[in-house]
């Protein structure tokens, strides 16, 4: 089990405080999207997603983005048991979504980028470590189901 | 051989112009010593390590994001031949250093992260996408003379 300093807790708090959803999430997705464009697979139902233009215009993108946040939402108020909170969630990107599990650390990577061009100077070093062993331990819990 | 566009010269070019090296250098060094503690290994010469505030405060580690800097500069000078401009730094890192390559990736991702803090809201995805294909081809250019 991942153990959490009471220093650790409050960061992630605070971190998870300081972001809006609804304008953090569009925006970590149309990253992945972009950044890493082959992850536009596994989105064959939102239409156009060819282009940059039209990833960011995208409105089935951005929705899908805050989904993704609304879940993170969960292991932010579930540290203690992230694994058990996403043990459905894993199961369904296994078994139905067949998502390569590598594809997760490519999400954290892209919420952290995110995140530190919202927080800039209060995302010190030790906020990130914090915030990287999160979304570390929520990457594990996403493979857990994995086989 | 890697194709740049036009805007994904100017892109880095721009991000380049617009960090501050002593700033932007240190920052990602004392990162990647504090968020990914086994890194220490490689600085014995450079005295208190021993937390984040002897990391930050450390004259040698901020010395040497400098010369790491510099050494990123010399690749977006010559952006069409990453892998002879780095060639004899590989070497140096594989063959007397004895550096594990898959620290070249923490630390451009430290690298990212700080960069992103820096530009803030300009770190667009579309700039975040260039910057993350020339620190790929930077990292493989320093993994090319391993074995």
């Amino acid at each position: 089990m991942v153990k959490w300093t009471d220093k650790e807790r409050s960061t992630v708090r605070t971190v998870w405080e300081s972001i809006d959803i609804d304008e953090l999430g569009p925006e970590v997705l149309r990253r992945v999207l972009i950044v890493y464009p082959w992850t536009e697979r596994y989105f064959g139902a939102f239409g156009d997603i060819f282009t940059t233009t039209a990833i960011l215009q995208n409105p089935k993108v951005a929705a899908h983005g805050i989904v993704v946040l609304r879940a993170l939402d969960q292991a932010v108020k579930n540290m203690d048991n992230i694994k058990d909170t996403y043990a459905a969630l894993s199961r369904l990107h296994f078994e139905k979504l067949e998502v390569d599990p590598d594809n997760f650390r490519l999400l954290a990577d892209c919420i952290t980028i995110s995140v530190a061009c919202k927080l800039r100077a209060e995302m010190n070093p030790q906020v990130q470590a914090t915030w990287q062993k999160f979304l570390q331990a929520v990457v594990d819990a996403m493979c857990a189901q994995y086989y | 051989m890697v194709v740049w566009t036009d805007f994904e010269r100017s892109t880095i070019e721009n991000i380049f112009s617009k960090i501050n090296y002593e700033v932007v250098g240190p920052a990602a060094i004392s990162r990647c010593l504090i968020v990914y503690p086994w890194t220490q290994r490689y600085f014995g010469g450079f005295g208190n390590l021993y937390n984040a505030a002897a990391i930050i405060d450390n004259p040698k580690v901020a010395a040497h994001g400098l010369v790491v800097l510099k050494g990123l500069e010399l690749a977006q000078k010559n952006m069409d031949n990453i892998k002879a401009t780095f060639a004899d730094l590989s070497k140096l890192h594989s063959e007397k250093l004895l550096v594990d390559p898959d620290n070249f990736k923490l630390l451009t991702d430290c690298l990212a992260i700080v960069v992103a803090a820096e530009l803030g809201e300009d770190f667009t995805a579309e700039v975040h996408a260039v910057f993350q294909k020339f620190l790929a081809v930077v990292v493989a250019s320093l993994r090319k003379q391993y074995y």
